[in-house]
């Protein structure tokens, strides 16, 4: 259970993130739109104690910044838009550095731990990888590898910073198929999206962030419409729904 | 989980592995014996063993040399060959620890500063302090000086750009090191009766080398390289970048300025018993990265073991090229690095 309250980043005077509230449930997958600029990594970063905030960030009613750094990388694993990937680096390795949270400062992995990571290895059908160089993976791969080392963490709240940006189509859909299919394991998901389309059809709730301020939230239907897109995104798009989701189709103007 | 369960294998981070340690514990031991055996008076392998036994209680044996060569042996060569291992290693193992941190393949105690603000301050230590090349003072005077260097360095770059940027630390540290060569030759023209001892001093080198300078550098360079040791795999942490660092619970900021302060006080008591000896940080790293792995969990210990090996015999080239006259150490270190140096531009361009 995440918990936002009157959430504020501020950037050198200029306000990133002005005074968000919100709520997100165990088990839901929550993503969070709106065009460049508009605050979504700058919420994410807080959330995880990597940016400075005024307001309150909750995790099951603890606040995130009387938590120790080691003990909010237990809780939330955060991967960034464009994680570092050293190409020398093994994906077992890489896996492995999810653990860290879980490490004495000076402690180097053991047993549970190398079981850890494995698990989040098949998990993500990457076993016979683990010995391959980061390097040597395809971009689909390699995302899927990033997730490994986030699920090795062992948290229970997952943060992703645009998750499908560089891969295509085929490999955005398994993905956040995958995503999905984590959550079954009792995983809460937030996640920045660019493409609308896919965030209608993969999230519970969207939340439409405009120059850091919630302006629209709650169910894909309502919130993806052809009068907010073009007032936040100043695009011009056609909205359809069937019984399956909603469909953004830009239009040429 | 079966299969969870036989992948316990192959989910495992690399070390070291066995034949990599055999082979540098063997380069570090071959380099000692080589160290210990060549010069003016030869001594063969079995004469060092025994000759070492002879000194050990209850064993009784008797040494074959003579006393002279005993002298030679046990008062000139062990503390110059002891001396330059502690030394080399240090500088090596403090490369690869400012390269971990700075996220900086070209980051060595040299290039940052370290070793000029360690000649600076040691170099005031003597002018104005009057302590003597072997004294306890030499190490803190030179400490202070190697942190401030590198803190200066730091600063610069990182206003100059970004941190993870090579070129901009490199040429930070190169803008501290050039000011603080020239301060130093000022105090150093300021000051002309200590002239002689500081300028044999600079250049580097273990001709002097006695038990008591050993004594000197082996605490700090023992404490320093065991923190680095320690922290092997925090640095492989930090090699996805001070950000993703911090979200796996890593307090950066922190882990930087421990391991910063840990290798700038061992380079600094390297430098206070044996002057500038420029490369050593670079080579000795670069070259096990490019052989065994990238992971600081090899790069950390190689280094430690490998530059030991590598600066002893830069000195036996160094004392027997131009025997009975002796090349400054760093002449010879600077011989091979800076064509090495220029093989890790290259490659470490296509690395990033």
């Amino acid at each position: 259970m995440i918990e936002l309250r009157s959430l504020a980043v501020r950037f050198d005077g200029t306000e990133a993130v002005r005074r968000i509230s919100l709520d997100v449930a165990t088990d839901e997958w929550v993503m969070l739109i709106g065009p460049n600029g508009a605050g979504k990594t700058s919420v994410l970063r807080a959330l995880c104690g990597l940016l400075p905030f005024e307001g309150d960030a909750l995790l099951d009613g603890r606040d995130v910044r009387e938590l120790r750094r080691r003990e909010l990388a237990r809780l939330i694993a955060f991967v960034p838009q464009n994680p570092v990937t050293p190409p020398e680096l093994t994906v077992a390795e890489y896996a492995l550095l999810g653990r860290t949270p879980h490490l004495g400062y000076l402690a180097t992995e053991g047993r549970r731990d190398r079981q850890a990571a494995a698990r989040a290895l098949e998990r993500l059908d990457l076993l016979p990888f683990a010995e391959r160089g980061l390097g040597s993976l395809s971009g689909g791969e390699l995302q899927r590898a990033v997730l490994a080392r986030a699920l090795a963490q062992e948290a229970r709240i997952l943060l992703l910073d645009e998750p499908t940006t560089s891969l295509d189509l085929g490999r955005q859909q398994q993905v956040l198929e995958l995503v999905d299919s984590l959550r079954s394991d009792g995983l809460t998901v937030v996640s920045t999206m660019h493409d609308l389309t896919l965030a209608g059809q993969y999230a519970d709730r969207l939340v439409l962030l405009d120059r850091g301020a919630v302006v629209a939230e709650g169910e894909p239907e309502d919130v993806l419409s052809a009068a907010n897109l073009a007032a936040y995104y100043g695009a011009s798009v056609r909205v359809v729904s069937d019984g399956d989701g909603t469909y953004v189709l830009p239009q040429r103007r | 989980m079966a299969t969870v369960g036989t992948a316990d294998a192959t989910v495992r981070a690399r070390g070291v592995s066995r034949p990599w340690r055999l082979l540098a514990g063997a380069f570090l031991l071959g380099s000692l014996f080589v160290g210990l055996g060549v010069g003016p008076v030869g001594i063969g392998a079995t004469g060092i063993v025994e000759s070492a036994l002879s000194h050990l209680p209850f064993l009784h044996v008797h040494s074959p040399l003579s006393s002279i060569d005993e002298a030679v042996l046990w008062q000139i060569r062990a503390p110059r060959v002891v001396l330059a291992a502690i030394v080399g290693g240090m500088l090596a193992i403090a490369g690869s620890s400012y390269q971990g941190v700075f996220h900086n393949p070209l980051a060595d105690p040299y290039l940052l500063g370290v070793a000029a603000g360690s000649g600076l301050g040691a170099t005031i230590a003597i002018a104005y302090g009057h302590v003597g090349t072997a004294g306890q003072l030499l190490p803190l005077a030179s400490f202070v000086g190697g942190l401030s260097a590198v803190a200066a360095a730091y600063v610069l770059g990182r206003s100059a750009g970004s941190v993870r940027a090579a070129g901009a630390l490199v040429l930070a540290g190169l803008t501290v090191t050039l000011f603080f060569t020239a301060v130093q030759t000022f105090v150093q023209q300021q000051h002309t009766n200590t002239l002689r001892d500081v300028y044999s001093w600079l250049l580097g080198g273990f001709s002097t080398a006695t038990w008591s300078q050993v004594a000197v550098a082996a605490p700090y360079v023992a404490v320093s390289s065991a923190a680095i040791l320690l922290h092997r795999r925090v640095l492989d942490v930090l090699s996805v970048g001070d950000e993703e660092a911090a979200s796996l619970g890593v307090n950066v900021a922190r882990l930087r300025l421990l391991l910063v302060i840990a290798a700038t006080a061992g380079t600094a008591a390297a430098v206070a018993v044996s002057g500038l000896i420029a490369f050593v940080g670079i080579i000795v790293p670069h070259t096990i990265r490019l052989l065994v792995s990238t992971s600081y969990r090899a790069v950390v210990p190689l280094s430690l073991v490998v530059g030991a090996g590598f600066l002893v015999l830069a000195d036996v080239l160094a004392r027997t090229v131009v025997s009975p006259a002796e090349l400054p150490i760093g002449v010879v270190t600077a011989f091979f690095g800076a064509p090495f140096f220029a093989i890790v531009l290259r490659t470490s361009r296509t690395m990033r």
